[in-house]
């Protein structure tokens, strides 16, 4: 039997893929962005409800590869509790990684995301990875924070744009 | 003239053995299949119908305009230049003859496929056409043969109007013929389409046309590589195609159209060498071809697109289509023998295109596992859209043979496929 792909189809990966968490609309209340990938034809909408300045629930709904839709999923976890500040900067830090450069040593650790990881062997998965993470900045945007550089989208994440990470403004980096 | 070094080794163009066509020998022309200095796999190339994978001859072709003969084309008066100017006419006759062209005033040197569309779409349609004319295209052009004329329409206020396609993957005739009514001005049709492999009659499209006063432009990009190309034959007033796809070099294409249409037609571009005189005011054009091909054209690529055809012409086209169906034959075999799989276009005349999902697996996810052993396929819409639509799908992996390709791809494409299975399950 051949190997298994050891690096980019993990078993996590895999499982989120096979039985995603979250996966379902939230009704009133929410705010919501559509990431979609006009390349592949991925799509992701990530629905937010922010109470406090925290994130009480976070879910979605998507079509796509396993990479888009296993990151969407394992996304919706990592979020659930964090405050607004944490979410933007777990965007930051999980971009970073994807994109193969070091995850910082401070701050919000990635944990079970860094399966997600050795997409950064393949630059042409990299979006997929990322796209459900620019909407739910997207919805963020929407419900918490001033529009920025993402306006212009109308409240879909274009992932096409991946490769300026810089649009984010300074005020969301995280410390480095 | 020294010999130039700067490249290795050039093998003789591969002679066909008796018979059947000897792979190794091909496969020996092309640098991209020689065994790597770093031990690395040499890959499993599948996605010709992408870009082709380019002969040593095409490469040493370039290198030598370069090296010995770099001068503008149609200017100078020094020897260079007219050497230059030859090896460039030189590649158009090539490129004639390739086509069966009465003459090389019908043969332009554009960028590609795309160019020689909107050439056509801009300089024969948009004068033409107005509110009430109809553009017919068929459900599965790329968007290279679709995105052109909806910007005439916009233009002209003229409608499109679309073949559609069965669900094995061929045009609906009866449908065509109902469609192809006196409003039709231009037919567009592809003639090998790039998703499904589908070859379309485009003689009895071009004659139904025409009998209705429409003109007719051929979409050949996949088919030159293929089938041999008789423009004569073909009945059609346009046919376009890349050098790319030909394993020859990017940024070359070709438009040939009908003498007495290309004349009637206003230039598309201004500039250098498509003119005969200037005054501040206006301007009187050079005949063709020089008409449309306005400022310094793509020498280098012209050129190695000839070496290229010679490279082709060398193996015999039909000696590779026959061993391209072969692949083509066996590789659907043994992917239908898998279960699970769905192939898009299963229509009797094919070129060899297996478009194809698995079941339970994203056609990227399948792209990725492959590329891990370094089997090229290609995943995605490949730029048809509307196809895709029409199959409810938003993308397929695509596999494509070219000459080069062997048996031995075909089982890495397979032993990738089971390996993918075993690893989404």
């Amino acid at each position: 039997m051949p190997t298994p792909s050891p690096d980019l189809y993990q078993a996590i990966i895999l499982d989120h893929h096979r039985s995603p968490r979250n996966n379902r609309a939230l009704e009133d209340g929410a705010c919501h962005a559509e990431g979609y990938n006009p390349l592949c034809g991925d799509q992701v909408t990530v629905w937010l409800r922010v109470a406090d300045g925290i994130v009480q629930e976070a879910t979605f709904q998507g079509q796509g590869c396993a990479i888009s839709q296993a990151s969407a999923s394992l996304m919706t976890q990592a979020l659930a509790g964090r405050t607004v500040a944490e979410a933007q900067a777990l965007f930051e830090r999980f971009q970073r990684v994807a994109q193969g450069k070091p995850e910082p040593q401070d701050g919000t650790a990635l944990g079970k995301l860094v399966a997600l990881s050795g997409v950064s062997a393949y630059p042409m998965r990299v979006k997929c990875a990322t796209l459900a993470w620019h909407a739910m900045r997207e919805a963020l945007g929407g419900a918490a924070l001033p529009a920025a550089a993402d306006e212009r989208t109308g409240g879909r994440a274009d992932a096409s744009r991946e490769s300026s990470p810089s649009a984010a403004p300074p005020a969301r980096l995280p410390a480095q | 003239m020294t010999p130039v070094t700067l490249l290795a080794t050039t093998s003789p163009p591969a002679a066909p053995a008796a018979g059947g066509l000897d792979v190794a020998r091909v496969r020996a022309d092309v640098p991209m299949f020689r065994p790597r200095a770093d031990g690395g796999r040499v890959p499993a190339y599948l996605d010709s119908a992408a870009t082709a994978q380019k002969p040593q001859a095409v490469l040493d072709r370039t290198l030598r305009f370069y090296a010995e003969e770099n001068a503008n084309v149609h200017r100078g008066v020094y020897a260079l230049s007219a050497i230059a100017t030859e090896a460039y006419e030189g590649a158009r006759e090539r490129v004639r003859r390739f086509l069966g062209a009465a003459t090389t005033r019908e043969v332009l040197f554009t960028r590609g496929t795309t160019e020689a569309v909107n050439l056509v779409a801009q300089s024969w349609a948009r004068p033409h056409l107005r509110a009430g004319d109809v553009i017919l295209l068929t459900g599965m052009e790329h968007h290279s043969n679709l995105v052109p004329w909806q910007l005439v329409a916009e233009q002209t206020g003229a409608t499109l109007r679309e073949v559609p396609v069965t669900d094995a993957g061929e045009l609906d005739m009866e449908a065509f013929h109902r469609a192809c009514t006196a409003d039709v001005k231009l037919v567009g049709v592809v003639h090998v389409s790039n998703a499904l492999g589908t070859v379309n009659p485009v003689r009895a499209i071009a004659d139904a046309a025409h009998a209705v006063g429409a003109v007719v432009l051929v979409d050949a990009a996949q088919s030159a590589p293929h089938l041999r190309l008789d423009v004569a034959s073909l009945g059609a007033d346009f046919v376009a195609f890349s050098g790319h796809k030909v394993y020859g070099p990017t940024g070359i294409g070709v438009l040939w159209g009908r003498e007495a249409l290309l004349e009637a037609m206003p230039p598309w571009q201004g500039g250098g060498d498509m003119i005969r005189t200037v005054t501040f005011e206006r301007s009187t054009w050079a005949d063709l071809p020089a008409k449309f091909e306005a400022g310094t054209p793509n020498i280098a690529g012209a050129i190695g697109l000839a070496a290229a055809l010679d490279w082709l012409d060398g193996i015999g086209i039909e000696r590779a289509a026959a061993h391209e169906q072969a692949l083509l034959a066996a590789a659907t075999e043994e992917l239908l023998a898998l279960g699970g799989i769905r192939l898009f276009g299963t229509a009797r005349e094919k070129g060899p295109v297996l478009s194809f999902t698995m079941d339970g697996v994203h056609p990227h996810d399948l792209a990725t596992v492959l590329d891990e052993d370094q089997v090229c396929v290609r995943a995605g819409h490949h730029c048809t859209q509307p196809l895709m639509r029409r199959f409810g799908v938003p993308a397929t992996a695509r596999a494509s043979f070219g000459v080069y390709n062997s048996a031995d791809d075909v089982a890495r494409l397979v032993s990738g496929l089971r390996r993918a299975r075993a690893i989404f399950g």
